[in-house]
């Protein structure tokens, strides 16, 4: 059970050990953390599954390994060795640029990135048990985690206000299967948790996102590229589970050291945005 | 009647409503602070190491062995059931020791090997009509003290149970929607405190 919590990426043993010690609910194993993955280059792939089983030894919580879009093979894999989530993630490079792993093949729940509401339901369609909005990973920056988190939000309480003979040019619209959109109308959220990602670097920005209706926050590049891990771990978690209190936020903010440097979204070139690639 | 709900991490929002469509009144507890006045506590399902840590940082233990020893009715689920018990096997974060139980984390195995299934929970209405239980890397009870009541059990040990006004459950009976275990728990308050409408 994640909800209300922090999922901190780890590229190894002792910063899952940092992690879990800061109250994170799950880790995201990795071999390079986003920030990492943008400034190298090249093809990013599944993490060397030794480094996984180490990260799994080390810590109780669940472990969450990513695969590649498309890419069921690296999936089973993951899957055999027994994480705990698979994100079929943006963040590594895509392995089909027209089709994501169909996730209701696999007993292992699966998350999902969207930037929209409709591409939230074709994931759940597709048998994500999770979603998380995008944001841009490796940037330091929440601008793009708003405008994801608020644009599904803002598009969930539209459906709610239609009338049902609406509901199929919506589904339409949205490129989404209709009887999705039907719930999503009656119950105005979505059918599975909605984490936020990509881009969260402070306790504020996590508080900003769990104020704009996020179930929880993903925190990549923005724990192990500050100066103090564990402290802005500590501070995050807290953020989290007491967003609406400025105070406490106020008090466990003070003196966290540098915080990952952080890109403009405006001077990366289009073509490098994560947040695009996923269909 | 008020109902608090430690509100650190987890299944805060489906026990408040849960507590609400039984009738009492519904509060998400996130100070020590918060524990003032109250006449039952729900500990919900979560990360017990995430969930144990913040109690440890804003101080609750103090508050919530003092709301436990004097007899106020706290229900713990999943999570909620590792911090009330006594005993913990292979613990990772402190506890509060209230229940005299022992508890194995994890004892179904990892995320996979989570699942939903029907039992039957003694005590509760209608209690032959069976429950959908949903755990979810759940804990299991592997001893119980001797003046404690099992409620329910499958095969890999002990699955619901009370130790005197602690209600204890391994599953998340939050999101099912069969509110009898939440409405069990709201009469263990009613019994524990008769004057509160």
């Amino acid at each position: 059970m994640l909800k209300g919590g922090v999922i901190m990426d780890v590229t190894t043993a002792d910063q899952a050990r940092i992690a879990e010690d800061a109250g994170a609910v799950a880790v995201m194993a990795l071999e390079r953390v986003p920030a990492d993955i943008r400034a190298e280059g090249g093809v990013a792939r599944m993490a060397d599954p030794a480094v996984i089983e180490e990260i799994m030894k080390v810590v109780t919580i669940p472990v969450m390994a990513k695969c590649r879009i498309g890419h069921f093979a690296e999936a089973r894999s993951l899957e055999a060795i027994g994480v705990d989530y698979i994100d079929e993630s943006e963040v590594l490079t895509p392995a089909d640029e027209s089709n994501h792993v169909d996730k209701h093949q696999f007993k292992v729940p699966f998350v999902c990135g969207a930037i929209n509401l409709g591409e939230a339901l074709r994931r759940i369609s597709e048998g994500a048990a999770m979603i998380r909005t995008k944001g841009e990973a490796g940037t330091g920056n929440v601008v793009e985690a708003v405008r994801h988190m608020r644009a599904i939000t803002s598009e969930i309480r539209r459906l709610g206000t239609l009338r049902d003979d609406e509901l199929m040019a919506a589904a339409k619209e949205l490129r989404s299967p209709y009887e999705l959109v039907v719930e999503v109308s009656r119950n105005s959220e979505l059918p599975v948790v909605n984490f936020s990602a990509g881009g969260i670097a402070t306790p504020a920005d996590a508080a900003l996102m769990m104020h704009l209706g996020a179930d929880g926050v993903f925190v990549g590049s923005g724990i192990f590229k500050s100066g103090e891990p564990g402290r802005m771990a500590d501070a995050i978690v807290q953020a989290t589970t007491h967003y609406e209190d400025a105070g406490l936020i106020a008090r466990v903010s003070k003196g966290l050291g540098e915080p990952m440097k952080g890109l403009e979204i405006g001077e990366i070139d289009k073509e490098n945005l994560i947040q695009f690639r996923g269909w | 009647m008020r109902i608090g709900v430690l509100a650190l991490q987890g299944a805060v929002r489906e026990h408040l409503e849960m507590i609400e469509n039984c009738g009492a009144r519904g509060e998400a507890v996130k100070l020590p602070s918060g524990l003032n006045g109250i006449n039952g506590l729900v500990i919900p399902g979560g990360e017990s190491t995430t969930i144990g840590k913040l109690i440890e940082k804003y101080g609750f233990s103090d508050s919530l062995i003092k709301l436990g020893t004097s007899g106020v009715p706290v229900f713990g689920t999943c999570a909620g059931l590792i911090l009330l018990a006594g005993r913990v096997l292979e613990r990772r974060a402190p506890t509060l020791e209230l229940a005299d139980v022992t508890v194995k984390r994890n004892a179904f195995g990892r995320q996979v090997d989570s699942f939903e299934q029907d039992i039957r929970v003694s005590g509760i209405e209608d209690e032959d009509r069976p429950f959908r239980a949903v755990f979810i890397r759940a804990p299991v009870i592997t001893e119980v003290g001797p003046g404690v009541e099992v409620m329910a059990g499958l095969e890999h040990g002990i699955v619901m149970a009370r130790d005197r006004h602690y209600l204890m459950g391994a599953f998340h009976p939050e999101l099912t929607g069969d509110k009898r275990i939440h409405q069990y728990f709201i009469n263990m308050v009613s019994r524990a405190c008769p004057g509160a409408a």
